[in-house]
């Protein structure tokens, strides 16, 4: 039995506004294996942003982790002060974000931001830094390290930024590195690209991943596992080819009907109606009844997690289990 | 061999880089002609006001030079010693040519220590409560509220008034006015940065709190501190000025612009107009030039005013 490199038990982080309790993220939890890829997917406002906030210990007030655990190679990461917290945010996990041309500082150069992220965590020369952000550099694949480095980031394209952010991601060979929709911004080719150099990047560091993003095509070439949240919990997961084939929840099956594809040619794509409720006023029972297909009169008490068929869990009275 | 010729290169093209980035400010810049002709007319008030030793007949300062029978004369008359006082003299004898260039000195450095301080001071403040928010951001915000609500001239007059007289303690006023309006401009912009994402990322990174604040917030507002430290910088001056013809700044034996304007006051209605006249018009000339520069580095460096 391997041992986990991330286990999220039961987490809760709630926001604790003026307005009301805003329950982003309400209890989910999940493990994932070292070298492994775990796709989040789910709409915008689901929890899947604060989710990897959480993991990084980045949430700031009104919101705070308000219960649950976070095990980083078995060590809790929940209630660590700050000063620790900080010892293993971009040395042991490290995150890529959404936006390539505001996630490097303008003003600075690359060699600057790279060495400084090198000297956070290791008391190095600056030499050595310095090769080592080359090195980090030529391994995402970015032709002429050397003379880039003394670039400043508005002299990269798009693609080549969100490079130069995987680069500074993978500097301190991270077990764990949180992807929040980093291919979002970038063009279709890109893109590819990048997922391809991630994946091989993964094979060869035994970096796990939690790939956060709303697009199933990106995770459905690239994730092992999936995780679905809607409104702030899991409401399936499981292998990512069972839940592709064998969709559980109606939300899983309305997101999977949503995609353009060959097969349906000249058909409407399905869409899921409504839009995705405030947290801060959810509906009573099923979150996802408003919206659901197949609701009956039992969807008005909450769910609770089903687990069934090989390591998958769903979150629905009415659940297509017999399809697993 | 071939890794030291790999390592020049890139420094070089750094160097290119900087030095497009400069050249399009100074090029912007200079678009405006009225801004270059403050530009060069403060350029020449320093290099004045830094060689006044050696270009002036007469050491304002040293009380055995002064000579109390050549008070008062009109510009373009001989001194007891010999040398024409262009400018004529002041009622203690001083020559005001000297004395408006010794003036300038000191005028010009209370406004640039003060100018600096305060500036050190409100960057400090304002980058502080933008990136803590919360509590701290609103203590600080409303003491900085406070400060701003109290008439400038008013709290400076009183805390010299207090101190007494000295160049220190009219810094230590001027700063004490001053520094508010900094950390207001320096909290307003570092509030929209705080918010980008390269923050988050450096956050993420695992640096620490003084080292985002300081190595990546405030390189992103140096901007707007620039231009508030200029137009500051002359209301330094003028403030300065102020306090001194008040008699609450600078003593008499070492006389800013502000105190030769005072003294020439009282000879106004008798017809000696240049004691009072010819440092009136320095001070002028001095702060409409660093208006002048200020207002033209406020349209370039505003984003919001790029072409």
């Amino acid at each position: 039995m391997t041992h986990p490199i991330l286990s999220v038990k039961d987490l809760k982080t709630h926001f604790f506004t003026r307005a009301g309790v805003v329950k982003s993220v309400d209890g989910i939890s999940f493990d994932i294996n070292r070298g492994s890829v775990m796709g989040l997917v789910g709409e915008s406002g689901s929890g899947k942003s604060v989710t990897g906030f959480s993991i990084m210990g980045l949430i700031d007030p009104p919101g705070r982790i308000f219960e649950g655990s976070i095990k980083l190679n078995g060590r809790e990461l929940v209630g660590l002060d700050e000063p620790e917290m900080r010892s293993i945010r971009g040395k042991e996990i490290a995150m890529i974000f959404q936006d390539p041309m505001m996630t490097l500082n303008p003003v600075l150069r690359i060699d600057t931001q790279m060495m400084e992220a090198v000297t956070a965590h290791e008391a190095v020369s600056k030499d050595e830094a310095r090769r080592r952000s080359r090195d980090a550099l030529g391994m995402v694949g970015i032709p002429s390290p050397d003379e880039r480095l003394s670039a400043y980031p508005h002299q990269f394209s798009g693609g080549m930024r969100q490079r130069v952010a995987i680069a500074i991601a993978l500097l301190h060979r991270p077990s764990l590195i949180i992807c929040d929709e980093p291919t979002t911004a970038l063009d279709v080719t890109i893109q590819s690209q990048i997922l391809a150099e991630m994946q091989k990047l993964c094979k060869e560091t035994g970096t796990a991943l939690v790939w956060i993003t709303h697009d199933l095509t990106v995770v459905a070439g690239l994730a092992d596992r999936l995780a679905v949240m809607y409104a702030g919990r899991i409401v399936e997961s499981g292998e990512l080819d069972d839940i592709l084939d064998h969709p559980a929840h109606p939300y899983t099956n309305g997101l999977l009907g949503s995609v353009p594809s060959r097969g349906k040619r000249g058909e409407p794509l399905k869409q899921i109606p409504g839009s995705a409720p405030s947290l801060a006023r959810l509906p009573e029972g099923c979150a996802f009844r408003p919206r659901c297909e197949s609701q009956t009169t039992a969807c008005s008490e909450a769910p609770d997690v089903k687990s069934f068929g090989a390591n998958r869990t769903v979150r629905c009275c009415n659940a297509n289990l017999g399809a697993a | 061999m071939t890794d030291t010729a790999r390592t020049s290169l890139p420094t070089e093209k750094a160097i290119v880089a900087e030095e497009t980035a400069l050249r399009r400010f100074m090029l912007r810049f200079a678009e405006d002609k009225v801004a270059v002709f403050g530009l060069v007319l403060i350029l020449v008030i320093i290099l004045l006001a830094l060689l006044a030793p050696w270009i002036t007949p007469q050491n304002p300062y040293d009380l055995s030079k002064v000579d109390i029978m050549d008070s008062r004369l009109a510009p373009g008359d001989k001194s007891g010693d010999g040398y024409r006082m262009w400018l004529g003299s002041d009622g203690v004898g001083r020559d005001l040519y000297s004395g408006i260039l010794y003036g300038l000195r000191i005028s010009l450095m209370v406004g640039a220590i003060s100018g600096l301080i305060a500036a050190s001071v409100g960057m400090a403040v304002g980058l502080t409560a933008a990136y803590m928010g919360g509590r701290v951001e609103n203590f600080i915000m409303r003491v900085v509220d406070l400060q701003l609500s109290l008439p400038t001239v008013l709290v400076a007059l009183i805390l010299v008034a207090m101190l007494g007289k000295g160049v220190d303690k009219i810094i230590f006023a001027l700063v004490v006015v001053q520094w508010a309006y900094y950390a207001r401009t320096v909290r307003g912009s570092a509030l929209v940065e705080r918010r980008k994402e390269y923050v988050e990322a450096a956050q993420s990174l695992g640096l620490s709190h003084s080292r985002i604040v300081f190595k990546h917030i405030l390189p992103n507002v140096l901007a707007p501190i620039i231009v508030i430290a200029t137009v500051q910088t002359a209301h330094a001056i003028a403030l300065e000025a102020t306090l001194s013809f008040l008699g609450v700044g600078l003593p008499q034996t070492e006389p800013s612009l502000g105190v030769l304007i005072a003294n020439g006051f009282q000879y106004m209605l008798s017809g000696k107009y240049w004691i009072s006249t010819f440092p009136g018009i320095a001070l002028l000339v001095t702060i409409v030039a660093i208006n002048l520069v200020g207002d033209r580095m406020r349209d370039v460096l505003n984003p919001r005013l790029e072409k």
